[in-house]
């Protein structure tokens, strides 16, 4: 915001508040109420205005609250932001940034927990953003600020306050579409985004000790993906395990595991898997049906486990 | 409001032709797009009887309200979000028939969105012309977004929001118009009330007899005009931009027409109106008041108005025998525009 005027953020809460998670604290009193707006609570009319506001030349960011009320910004998203370049053959575009907390793990019950990566991941002209760490969030949010195209800028709300890591204060960014081998290995590739590059390292780091050298991918990027990366990994491994907390069903898994079934059919030396979160609608508040949803590092280094053997 | 029956009572409102900066020169120009606008509509829909335009939503009967709205505005410098049944404002703000004719056949060249879209659709920045959706409301919150930029850049542009009675039940235009009147930002929600959402009648749409009425609400006036009264129209439009214009807030205005023809060419409204009832709405057709209101104060002749007529088909018929002659869209750029080219320019 401080290096470009058309850069504003857009919101409930975000002003005097400055945000629900603190990401817009201080941002009133250091760019003032014309570029910091407190919005009614009306999530389809942020998107849509912040839709209209790209389109007229400005860099809007919208925060939606929490991304189990995303929903009424679909329209707007999907049927709008995301088509409006190809619907005008070019002439138009629609630069905005939708950021919103997701993900669970923080006794968030069904309405504060859920996952919506894959909804929006499968749209054309949609990017779709899923930083780990604090550096690739800083660099990754710059690059979405500066991108000609819409993106939905996914936060993952239990690494606000659990993940820390070096944020230079120096000016960088982290190009969007580009995995990040977060650690190297030989045996198994374990591809993921988000909250679960954690418990994924963590994982490796306990295999280790046993004798399996898993190589973890983080995505960072679910639309598009980084095919490349991907498929590179699993080539040097022969075996791929997909990790979301995401529920399995046509998630961002779904897609992995096809691409590199296609892709990389004749370097793969076991069953392309993944271990995703189960089939129930939404996340449960009380402890224990919430850490059943939950995977965990513990649950990862079986899956890896038993995908080293074949 | 009856069901399908006027009850707009304004023909004879005082205003009428009383608008000072309106020249002769300028009312005839009026007059000659609505001809034109007339004319094109009415090739338009015999074109899609002949199997080659695959849809079309007429403006037929609302051509006032979309005229007289866009001869108060600055073109080329306010904003234009319309919807899809408003040709006339498409021609009035710039758009050539032959521009038009390429978006219902399809052909090569097409402005908007190189005919990757139903016809009207996309965007003609030159003149600030957007029409993204087909998804009725979605463009209101939009135009509410146009008008946060240009004040954010301390332009003094103007958004006009068009939009049929239909789409005043969306929840995005309730959200648009709260957001509008909270910000007192330069929109101009303009609704074109023909009293169908495609077969719905008003009475099942809204509990009152018509959306003026919300305008309280929101914190801004909201004025419903006679919209087959070019003139009405005008003052109305007119008097809202000088308000957006100097910072004062939006306007509701609710523009009260008819609709001649079916919802579209795929509708078939005797299902659920009758033909008397059309034929009686033509009476008070807009081309015809606007006509007598021109002759009336002698700045139109039988003659004038017989040219204006054979100019506008000639330009029809040109428009329609160079179209018909062109080559559909290529299939070379299908997958171009979906994300921005590499290298970072818009």
């Amino acid at each position: 915001m401080v290096r470009d005027e058309r850069v504003f953020v857009m919101g409930e809460d975000v002003g005097a508040r400055g945000g629900v998670f603190l990401a817009t604290d201080g941002f009133l009193a250091e760019f003032g109420e014309a570029r910091v707006i407190d919005t009614p609570l009306a999530e389809s009319s942020i998107a849509g205005i912040a839709v209209g506001a790209a389109v007229n030349g400005m860099r809007p960011i919208a925060e939606i609250e929490f991304a189990d009320f995303i929903w009424p910004t679909i329209n707007q998203l999907v049927g709008e932001a995301a088509r409006i370049r190809y619907g005008s053959n070019g002439q138009v575009c629609a630069p905005l940034v939708v950021r919103a907390p997701y993900g669970g793990g923080v006794r968030g019950a069904l309405y504060h927990s859920q996952s919506v990566e894959a909804y929006f991941a499968h749209a054309p002209g949609l990017t779709v953003v899923t930083p780990a760490t604090p550096y690739d969030a800083k660099g990754l949010l710059k690059s979405a600020i500066r991108s000609n195209d819409p993106v939905i800028f996914l936060e993952h709300k239990r690494t606000y306050r659990m993940v820390k890591g070096e944020v230079p204060e120096s000016e960088y960014t982290v190009p969007l579409g580009a995995a990040d081998v977060k650690r190297q290995g030989a045996d198994v590739s374990v591809i993921t985004y988000g909250l679960m590059v954690h418990h994924c390292m963590e994982a490796a780091n306990e295999l280790a000790g046993e004798g399996i050298d898993a190589e973890v991918v983080d995505l960072r990027t679910v639309r598009p993906l980084d095919n490349e990366t991907m498929l590179g990994s699993v080539e040097k491994t022969g075996k791929a395990l997909i990790v979301h907390e995401d529920n399995k069903a046509g998630g961002i898994g779904a897609e992995v595991a096809a691409i590199i079934s296609e892709e990389a059919f004749d370097h793969l030396d076991g069953p392309v898997t993944r271990l995703a979160g189960p089939e129930v609608p939404a996340m449960p508040f009380s402890p224990p049906l919430e850490d059943m949803f939950m995977l965990n590092s513990a649950k990862i280094a079986d899956a890896v486990r038993r995908l080293a053997q074949y | 409001m009856p069901d399908g029956e006027s009850d707009i009572t304004a023909l004879d409102s005082p205003s009428r032709g009383d608008a000072p900066s309106l020249d002769n020169d300028k009312l005839q120009e009026m007059y000659r797009q609505m001809v034109l606008c007339r004319t094109l509509d009415e090739r338009i829909w015999m074109l899609n009887r002949q199997g080659k335009a695959a849809i079309v939503a007429s403006s037929q009967g609302h051509e006032a309200a979309q005229i007289g709205s866009v001869w108060a505005l600055r073109l080329g410098h306010d904003h234009l979000y319309i919807y899809y049944r408003d040709l006339a404002v498409l021609l009035s703000a710039g758009m050539t028939p032959r521009e038009i004719m390429l978006g219902f056949l399809a052909k090569a060249g097409e402005p908007l969105s190189g005919a990757r879209q139903f016809p009207t659709h996309g965007a003609y920045p030159k003149h600030r012309i957007y029409n993204f959706s087909n998804v009725v409301a979605t463009h209101i919150p939009q135009a509410v977004g146009a008008a946060l930029a240009s004040r954010m850049r301390g332009e003094d542009s103007v958004v006009v929001a068009y939009f049929g009675d239909g789409a005043s039940s969306m929840g995005d235009c309730h959200e648009a118009m709260n957001f509008a009147g909270v910000h007192k930002l330069p929109v101009i929600f303009f609704c074109e009330n023909n009293r169908f959402a495609i077969s719905v009648p008003l009475s099942k749409q809204m509990a009152v007899d018509g959306i003026a009425h919300r305008a309280e609400g929101y914190g801004m006036p909201g004025v419903q005009v006679d919209g087959r009264d070019i003139f009405a129209v005008y003052e109305a439009t007119s008097e809202a931009v000088s308000r957006a214009r100097s910072g004062q807030g939006p306007t509701l205005i609710e523009a009260m027409v008819e609709r001649y023809l079916p919802h579209t060419s795929d509708d078939d409204d005797l299902r659920y109106r009758t033909r008397e009832e059309i034929e009686e709405a033509r009476k008070s057709d807009p081309l015809k008041i606007f006509k007598e209101q021109l002759m009336r104060q002698g700045i139109l002749t039988e003659e004038t108005d017989n040219v204006m007529h054979d100019d506008a088909k000639r330009e029809v018929n040109e428009a329609t025998e160079s179209v018909e002659a062109a080559a559909y869209t290529g299939t070379e750029g299908f997958y171009d525009h979906v994300y921005s080219p590499p290298g970072g320019a818009p």
